[in-house]
């Protein structure tokens, strides 16, 4: 048997965070796989919903792109942009979302829009998409990112989607209907917001990681929660089906 | 396709040439290059390759978007030139998120003065865009974003079929199509195939557009490769992940520009520079639907 690599940690520990979830906003590359896996496994009723405008889709192959035809043949329907916003994210039919980006902070706000100053960037990202209205309306918000601290930072260089804010309840006053970030997926490491502060903490290792790592990672002094667990690693079953059905060529498990 | 380009699409005109992933009408981007114009305010939710062609060719000035990355693979390399350097030339920049445009095009289409949406609170985009502003709810329920109004000087809408009064057809990703359709002041709709108004008429739910705010109809086959048609064409991956190391050097894009878009007269010559193998490889299954039965009612 290969080692398991960390993005397939990654991968399996959040397909196991959708057990029992119906409806999830699904996002390309990993979080995409692991939607799939989900609904081989912990989740048989999950439906996928993509951005492009596809509820219920039942991919034959694996996308590149959240635009890909195989989301749309097959699927239980095709969505409009502006049904997809507004009757489906809006009025809260989305359970679970995932996003990412290039920096988030302590309480799960993302920037996915610019490194540097807005008007003269040293880096131009892609920007929101749909991650504002995601990260405002989906039920609960599952972050998926790489732990580095280049992306995990003290403060963020612009806020594209809103998490807990300022901390506390400062996403409740300030009448967000979404729930906010409830879990970070990482290839060392997992962390939820479960605390008064809202503030991400330590929550599990995955097996072989250190917390010094972790903390070495993280560019703000972090919090652990009550207890932190080793992640379980995957079992033989999650990797045949991530291995050789999911993604066989290994475009996003691999590393 | 030359002549609906060159008759409704003027320097200084904002255009928007929509279509999430599916139905991005290349071919008539490559055409408003070659005729050179100028000054363009280019409108998109995701600018996609289309978009990093046409600024690298130099007809923008301005961008107005919501998702700024080649789908799938990585960044706009183009745009993030125009951006970060201002090469080739200075591009000015209104963004929004994906809502934000939605909600812009449908104040546009339906005549609204500005629609309110569920989002932007606690973010720096209404910092950095002064359009994005919010109100207060009039029936008390605290403050609301709204956007204002996106109404197009020129869409142009690539679908499957349309008759010859523009009555048009698509199935597969909606986007925002009938909206934008709509909000534009002047449309061009491009099609795969021309049918009979019969064939149209048989399935009246499929009708997205309306030919009423059609202006111009173009018949142009492959018109949206190395996007795709629902049915008819696969996307062409392959196509975006080589933009990816094209786009990266000016000079490879420059000749990338020359050899695909001022190399050939039209659409019909671009397809036969591409390897018939690109063609009989982007060339789906097939998987009908269920026929429909509307009732005959007299």
């Amino acid at each position: 048997m290969i080692a398991v690599s960390p993005t397939e940690q990654m991968i399996v520990s959040a397909a196991r965070a959708l057990a029992g979830v119906r409806t999830v906003f699904v996002g390309v590359g990993m979080p995409n796989v692991a939607c799939n896996l989900a609904r081989l496994t912990v989740a048989p009723d999950l439906e996928l919903i993509y951005e492009s405008g596809v509820y219920g889709a039942r991919p034959a192959r694996l996308p590149l792109s959240i635009g890909d035809p195989t989301l749309v043949t097959g699927s239980t329907s095709t969505v409009a942009m502006a049904d997809l916003f507004g009757l489906y994210l809006q009025a809260g039919h989305v359970d679970v979302a995932f996003l990412g980006g290039a920096q988030v902070d302590r309480f799960g706000n993302l920037n996915t829009t610019v490194i540097g100053d807005y008007a003269h960037p040293k880096v131009r990202l892609p920007g929101s998409g749909g991650a504002a209205e995601i990260a405002t309306s989906a039920r609960r918000l599952f972050i998926m990112m790489r732990l580095s601290n280049r992306s995990f930072v003290s403060k963020l260089d612009f806020v594209t989607s809103p998490g807990h804010l300022t901390g506390g309840d400062a996403r409740a006053r300030a009448g967000l209907a979404g729930a906010g970030p409830e879990l970070v997926v990482t290839d060392l490491a997992l962390f939820d917001f479960a605390n008064m502060e809202r503030e991400m903490q330590l929550v599990s290792l995955h097996p072989g990681v250190t917390r010094e790592h972790v903390r070495d990672a993280v560019g703000w002094d972090l919090r652990e929660g009550p207890a932190v667990a080793e992640t379980p690693p995957p079992t033989a079953e999650e990797l045949r089906l991530l291995r050789e059905e999911l993604d066989p060529k290994g475009l996003y498990s691999r590393g | 396709m030359a002549e609906a380009i060159a008759q409704l699409v003027h320097d200084g005109d904002s255009v928007a040439i929509e279509g999430f992933t599916a139905f991005i009408c290349f071919a008539a981007g490559h055409e408003i290059v070659r005729q050179g114009r100028r000054d363009l305010t280019l409108i998109r939710m995701t600018p996609d390759a289309l978009y990093d062609q046409m600024i690298a060719a130099g007809v923008a000035s301005r961008l107005v978007f919501s998702y700024l990355g080649n789908p799938g693979v990585g960044p706009l390399h183009c745009i993030r030139r125009a951006v970060e350097q201002q090469l080739p030339r200075p591009l000015e920049v209104e963004e929004y998120s994906h809502g934000g445009m939605v909600a812009r095009y449908l104040a546009g289409a339906s005549g609204l003065p500005f629609y309110p949406l569920r989002s932007y609170v606690g973010t720096d985009l209404p910092r950095v865009n002064p359009r994005i502003k919010f109100i207060s709810d009039p029936y008390g329920a605290g403050e609301v974003a709204v956007v204002p109004p996106l109404r197009p000087d020129v869409a142009i809408l690539h679908a499957q079929r349309a008759d010859v009064e523009g009555n048009t057809h698509l199935w597969g990703l909606v986007g925002v199509q009938k909206e934008v359709a709509f909000a534009a002041r002047k449309v061009i709709v491009v099609v795969e195939e021309l049918v009979d108004a019969a064939v149209i008429q048989s399935d009246p739910n499929r009708t997205l557009i309306p030919g009423l705010i059609v202006d111009a109809l173009v018949v142009e086959p492959f018109g949206a490769h190395p996007s795709y048609v629902q049915g008819y064409y696969d996307r062409d991956n392959e196509f975006y992940l080589e933009w990816d190391r094209v786009s990266r050097d000016p000079a490879t894009t420059s000749a990338w520009l020359d050899e695909w878009v001022f190399g050939v007269r039209d659409r019909a010559q671009y397809l036969a520079k591409l390897e018939r193998s690109t063609l009989d490889r982007l060339r789906p299954g097939s998987r009908p639907a269920a026929a429909v039965d509307y009732g005959d009612y007299r």
